[in-house]
């Protein structure tokens, strides 16, 4: 091991600017994915906070009747998933809508008639504001009499959910894509390395070295290319983040579980293109 | 110790190499392979190194056999069998000492024994004097005794050498000769491919092969002398 170490290191010092390169693109092939990543986990968090946010509202007829509407607030409250079921008259709808809205301030005094109708809001218990319990506690809202209409947010949730998707994806994607570019010229590199080494090489196995000691500085070497890789990627994604933080808008940073993984996935990187070029590359020394 | 049991070699590109070899070479025996160029000396000790497998036939080293070692198993038969090039195949720009060290090194030797040991292979070879010389700055002959102490830096059971004194002039060749006898005078087999009949005829205490066109065609420990 001391000697794999020591011939890894000693080809940085050889070429250094061959395996800075390597080492660059695969920072860059993973600053892709680590800006997709960032992205994902966002949207991630934006869903699930709009989610939380997820409630039915049915709308009342203006010849709703209180006990009908009590029955209805008992029946729903007990359909599964339901946290709680609360009735808003018209008069606390114009008064929050004066709240929540100046405009509306402003005009409502003038107002004869109050234009808000009375309604239902059904919050839901967390982990039961699936797509399919909302429609059904929609549905059954809708089916009594003076229920004019039912209103829910499930249809931003899904695009975003899409969104979600489709930013996962993209990244999976280029993510790959970018991965084989720096696959290639880490076992670009690692083939010069075997040319620049070939005498060393040919002696090794002239005198019975295993197969395993020959190959090791070689993987080593690609494994430190990737993770110097993983760690300038990590940097310019923090620094993208920090970019974006302070001038755009808040943005969450990832988890660091999920950082650890970038830079495993730069050592297996730069490891696994090492071992697949040595191992062609062997049999022609 | 060695066996080369019924062994052809067929190249896709340039033929036929070697053709039903039959060859039995015993613990510490020294033998001459000879034959003009193309004649598949340099195949046969290649295969008994096991840096190529036979096309047909088998070939057996000290119990390894061509037909049973995986490809990740052949470092155990190279560290049984030293091997000395015509053109040396040293590092250049490292000492004697250095290359000697290198192949210790790479087969494991724990890093407190590989100095003392290459001096010990140096001095072995005569050349302990010029351990911490460049090798580029050596005769042709010093280079190849050299090679010798790294190709014994692993203990071999034999020594295979492919036209090791091809490079040499005569002086040279005849110190690399009279090592090359050292060694064998202390147990260890010794095979040297050449097609100088004049170094052959100087040692009439070795068995000689002849090949010729792939196919052995003399053997003088056979009582006719035919294979």
């Amino acid at each position: 091991m001391a000697y794999a170490l020591r011939e890894a290191a000693s080809a940085f010092r050889r070429a250094p600017l061959l395996t800075g390169l390597s080492a660059l693109m695969v920072g860059l092939a993973l600053t892709v994915v680590g800006l997709f990543s960032l992205v994902a986990y966002n949207l991630r968090q934006a869903v699930s906070d709009i989610e939380e946010r997820v409630e039915v509202v049915a709308y009342l007829r203006e010849n709703a009747r209180p006990p009908e509407v009590e029955t209805a607030v008992e029946t729903l409250r007990n359909l599964p998933g339901v946290e709680e079921v609360q009735f808003f008259s018209k008069a606390q709808a114009l008064e929050r809508a004066r709240e929540e809205l100046p405009e509306i301030a402003e005009v409502s005094s003038d107002l004869e008639v109050n234009p808000f109708p009375a309604s239902l809001e059904i919050r839901f218990l967390p982990g039961s504001r699936t797509t399919e319990s909302v429609e059904a506690v929609a549905e059954a809202a809708a089916a009594f009499s003076f229920v004019e209409d039912v209103r829910y947010g499930q249809e931003w949730v899904e695009r975003l959910f899409l969104l979600r998707r489709i930013g996962a994806i993209t990244a999976m994607i280029l993510g790959g894509a970018f991965g084989v570019v720096a696959t290639l010229i880490i076992g670009t590199a690692i083939r010069i390395a075997v040319f620049a080494r070939r005498d060393e090489i040919f002696i090794m196995r002239l005198v019975g070295a295993r197969d395993s000691f020959v190959r090791s500085p070689f993987l080593l070497e690609g494994a430190m290319t990737g993770l110097m890789g993983g760690i300038l990627a990590a940097l310019l994604t923090w620094g993208t983040h920090q970019a974006v933080y302070h001038f755009l808008f808040p943005l969450e940073w990832i988890p660091q579980s999920w950082m650890w993984g970038g830079l495993a996935v730069g050592v297996l990187f730069g490891a696994t293109a090492s071992s697949l070029a040595v191992r062609h590359y062997l049999r022609e020394v | 110790m060695i066996k080369l049991l019924n062994v052809s070699k067929v190249y896709a590109r340039t033929g036929s190499a070697l053709e039903a070899i039959h060859l039995e070479v015993p613990k510490g025996q020294f033998v001459f392979l000879t034959g003009h160029s193309g004649s598949g000396k340099s195949t046969t000790l290649r295969l008994i190194h096991m840096a190529e497998r036979p096309t047909t036939g088998e070939v057996r080293v000290d119990g390894f056999s061509s037909q049973g070692t995986p490809r990740r198993e052949v470092w155990k038969v190279r560290r049984r069998v030293g091997f000395v090039f015509q053109d040396f195949r040293l590092l250049p720009g490292r000492t004697a000492q250095d290359n000697v060290a290198f192949a210790l090194e790479v087969t494991g030797t724990p890093k407190a024994e590989i100095r003392p040991r290459a001096q010990r292979l140096l001095s072995r070879v005569g050349l302990s004097a010029k351990a911490g010389s460049p090798v580029h700055q050596l005769s042709g002959g010093e280079q190849q005794r050299v090679a010798i102490a790294r190709a014994l830096a692993s203990e071999p059971l034999v020594l295979l050498a492919d036209e090791p004194t091809g490079n040499l002039d005569d002086r040279a060749t005849r110190g690399i000769l009279d090592l090359f006898w050292q060694i064998n005078a202390l147990g260890m087999a010794v095979v040297m491919a050449t097609h100088d009949l004049e170094l052959v005829r100087s040692f009439p205490g070795a068995r000689v092969l002849e090949l010729d066109q792939g196919r052995m065609v003399f053997d003088s420990h056979r009582p006719s002398g035919g294979a």
